[in-house]
């Protein structure tokens, strides 16, 4: 494989296969899924306790630090399989995010501790970051960190904060002098208040205060960088998420429309349904070169954070007319609770919401259009070496 | 997976770029960046420089000066191709009739066309639509029937594009009108559009240019050794033609050059007293088609390196239809931002108003043919619908 392509190779074929299996057992059918997710914490402790058997909790992580030493490649196949059958395991949150921002700026004991834990199972580590009032931003302004001897407190709010309430250990944003910070905080440290709650997409969030509560500074310094990197590599993950979710809405939606009959035919006998599953798959497979060339980019070091902004617009343009059509052409029994394809749009909807939308994304890309004449994106500045300098 | 073109394509990349650019006079590029009309004169001029470097017809079998190239170089050839403005090789010549003739005309047949048909020595039209037969092409209705020695042809054919330059016509008749199916007693026949009997009647079309044309036959004698293939087996070659490059169809290389244009000429003009480059409105704009043409762009790259086995990819299918709605998008929106300017279509000289502005209505409402010609884009959904969702 000497030049571009967008295949996997052997390795991470099985990668995919073993995953796929891994969760095909522990969500056969979506009443399934419907029973974890009703009972706190809203996802399986068992189904994460495989998922680390398997090294998939610890994948991207170095091998010193206790992963597997794989790249994004492989955790985009992860996220990819988990949208497929919506799976709630905090995977991307606690792995991609918190784990990312260990990896990125904690010393070496500490990523020991917190990257070997999630890794072995043992911890889940969250990033609480969102504060009531703003959004999607790279720095923290609701949470102030005050120095304290050779410790440091927080005080503050973050909300909403996807399973706050089960983290073991809390990685936040905080203000510090000249910037924002990042911290570690035990679950059970004194002055911490979580009250968790279920979410739309039968996850959980919660509100998390801090008074005075006690935290250890992953690094000193201003973070807002390793953050905007660290949410750019979450936007790509939660991206496969979303292909894998519009998947199986789409051929969800296909199947029933082989198979519902009305008017005395099955309703793949009208063009006017056939035609908006069509569209469905265009906008699928655009996202889905997107998706996998935002995790090359990342892979290949390459500007990540423009590449995160180009998938999350082409994603979310992409999840919000699946999730909408899948509903449509489904009709009434697309809006229940107990039929599966509401909950992927309900999945997809919040994946929208979480680390930024697609108008969100848009903007960005905007305030930078006018600075390139035309895109490359085998060239600069996605694809480090590659391309011929723009004429 | 991988984002970087090989060493070895790098340098075929720059290879191409830098023929293109040099090698083409520059007034025919300048004609074709303007959206002018290309003459008769431009199009053979260059076909003859690319002919003679051996990049007019480098998807044809080698005997006949193809180069046997991957399907990622012939991308790569084409996609520089447009971004240098170069007009392609006659579509006509080179990706209908040619491939048809190399893959099923006799020996005779391909030494008497092929060399010339390269060349553009010979200028082709095409044959195919009639008054009632559009996209249900197989219901045409010309004739040709046998006497003696000849093919006696009777009968019309529309949207014949360029035909008022053409030397010969390739032309699909029907030679069996009592086959049991349509598509079986169709022939393929090939004559001078000088012979006796054919006329040709230009249609205006509502820019006010003149590209197609409707062309008459009456009594037209065409010799029994101008049959292409076998008798009745038209259709086959039909197919074949029409499922030839599907890929170059997208033209990304061209949509990418009016995006550059766009920005360049929102920021000649000025809305109370601010550059329009600098509407967040008009940004957002072009910042999304853009990425939009991104993701087609990695569509195409992900259908031409994929080495499955020689089967077309699957993503194939959006690229006709998703790549001429994005060139409709690139030319509405140069409409856009000349505005009031895009009246003055048909000014001369005398006015102020600068040449690419004058120019946008009519290319935009010319670009409205691009989702219908080559299969139109209710085609391309059957086909998604049909043949990859199974509906």
């Amino acid at each position: 494989m000497s030049s571009v392509n967008f295949d996997y190779d052997s390795e991470q074929n099985d990668l995919r296969e073993a995953v796929r299996g891994l969760l095909a057992r522990a969500y056969a059918d979506s009443e399934q899924r419907r029973t974890v997710v009703k009972a706190d914490p809203g996802f399986d402790e068992k189904t994460w306790s495989r998922l680390a058997e398997m090294g998939l909790l610890g994948l991207p992580f170095a091998e010193e630090d206790g992963g597997m030493g794989a790249g994004p490649v492989e955790v985009a196949i992860v996220a990819e399989e988990i949208g497929r059958v919506l799976a709630p395991e905090p995977f991307i949150e606690t792995v991609v995010l918190a784990g990312g921002l260990v990896a990125a700026v904690g010393t070496a004991e500490q990523r020991a501790e917190i990257l070997g834990g999630i890794a072995e199972g043992t911890t889940i580590a969250i990033f609480a970051h969102a504060e009531p009032g703003t959004r999607w931003s790279s720095t923290a302004a609701g949470v102030t960190a005050t120095q304290n001897g050779d410790g440091w407190t927080l005080t503050g709010v973050k909300e909403p904060v996807p399973s706050g309430a089960r983290a073991d250990v809390l990685v936040v944003s905080a203000v510090v002098d000249g910037g924002t910070g990042l911290f570690l905080v035990q679950g059970d440290a004194e002055g911490l208040t979580r009250t968790g709650y279920r979410t739309h997409d039968g996850t959980r969030a919660a509100h998390v205060r801090f008074d005075s509560t006690p935290a250890v500074a992953l690094d000193t310094g201003d973070q807002t960088a390793a953050i905007e990197r660290t949410l750019a590599e979450a936007r790509i993950a939660y991206g496969h998420e979303a292909i894998g979710a519009m998947d199986t809405a789409l051929r969800t939606t296909a199947e029933y429309l082989k198979t519902r009959k009305q008017f005395g035919v099955t309703l793949n006998k009208f063009q006017a349904l056939t035609f908006r599953a069509a569209d469905m798959y265009v906008s699928l497979e655009l996202a889905r070169s997107t998706a996998l060339w935002a995790s090359m980019v990342q892979e290949a070091g390459g500007d990540v954070v423009s590449a995160a902004d180009r998938a999350r617009l082409q994603v979310s343009r992409a999840s919000r007319h699946i999730g909408k059509e899948a509903i449509q052409l489904h009709g009434g029994i697309g809006v229940t609770a107990e039929y599966s394809v509401g909950h992927y749009t309900s999945r997809l909807t919040a994946i929208d919401h979480l680390l930024g939308d697609g108008d969100w994304a848009l903007a960005r890309l905007a305030g930078t259009v006018a600075d390139h004449e035309t895109v490359d994106p085998l060239g600069a500045p996605y694809a480090p070496g590659g391309g011929v300098a723009s004429a | 997976m991988r984002l970087q073109l090989s060493p070895e394509l790098e340098a075929f990349r720059e290879e191409m770029r830098t023929f293109f650019t040099t090698q083409v006079p520059q007034e025919i590029r300048d004609t074709v960046a303007a959206h002018r009309h290309v003459s008769k004169e431009q199009y053979v001029e260059t076909q003859r420089v690319l002919n003679a470097a051996g990049l007019a017809v480098p998807h044809w079998p080698i005997e006949w000066g193809g180069r046997d190239w991957t399907p990622l170089q012939r991308h790569i050839w084409r996609e520089e191709m447009q971004l240098a403005n170069v007009p392609e090789p006659l579509a006509f010549n080179t990706s209908m009739i040619g491939p048809v003739l190399a893959a099923f005309g006799n020996r005779e047949q391909k030494e008497r066309f092929l060399a010339k048909t390269a060349n553009l020595d010979i200028w082709w039209c095409q044959g195919f639509s009639e008054p009632d037969a559009g996209s249900d092409l197989a219901s045409l209705r010309t004739t040709a029937v046998r006497d003696g020695d000849d093919w006696v042809v009777n009968g019309q054919k529309t949207w014949t594009t360029l035909g008022q330059h053409a030397d010969w016509i390739f032309c699909l008749v029907r030679t069996d009108p009592t086959a049991e199916k349509k598509q079986r007693g169709i022939s393929l026949l090939v004559f001078p559009m000088d012979s006796p009997g054919v006329t040709l009647r230009p249609i205006e079309l509502v820019d006010g240019g003149f590209e197609v044309n409707e062309v008459f036959f009456e009594d037209v004698r065409v010799p029994a050794e101008n049959l292409i293939g076998e008798e009745n087996r038209g259709w086959d070659y039909a197919k074949f033609l029409l499922g030839n490059e599907r890929v170059g169809i997208a033209r990304i290389g061209s949509t990418k050059r009016m995006l550059a244009q766009a920005k360049e000429h929102a920021r000649e003009i000025t809305v109370d007293g601010r550059s329009l480059a600098e509407d967040p409105h008009m940004a957002a704009r072009i910042a999304e088609v853009e990425n939009e043409l991104v993701a087609l762009e990695l569509t195409a790259l992900r259908v031409v390196a994929n080495s499955a086995d020689g089967k077309p990819h699957p993503a194939s299918s959006v690229l006709k239809l998703r790549g001429s709605e994005l060139q409709q998008a690139a030319t509405e929106l140069l409409l856009d931002i000349a505005g009031p300017l895009s009246l003055a279509s048909f000014a001369d000289d005398g006015s102020d108003i600068p040449d690419w502005a004058r120019v946008t209505t009519p290319h935009y409402l010319n670009y409205r043919k691009v989702s219908i010609y080559g299969g139109s884009n209710e085609v391309q959904r059957t086909i998604i619908a049909g043949s990859i969702l199974g509906l």
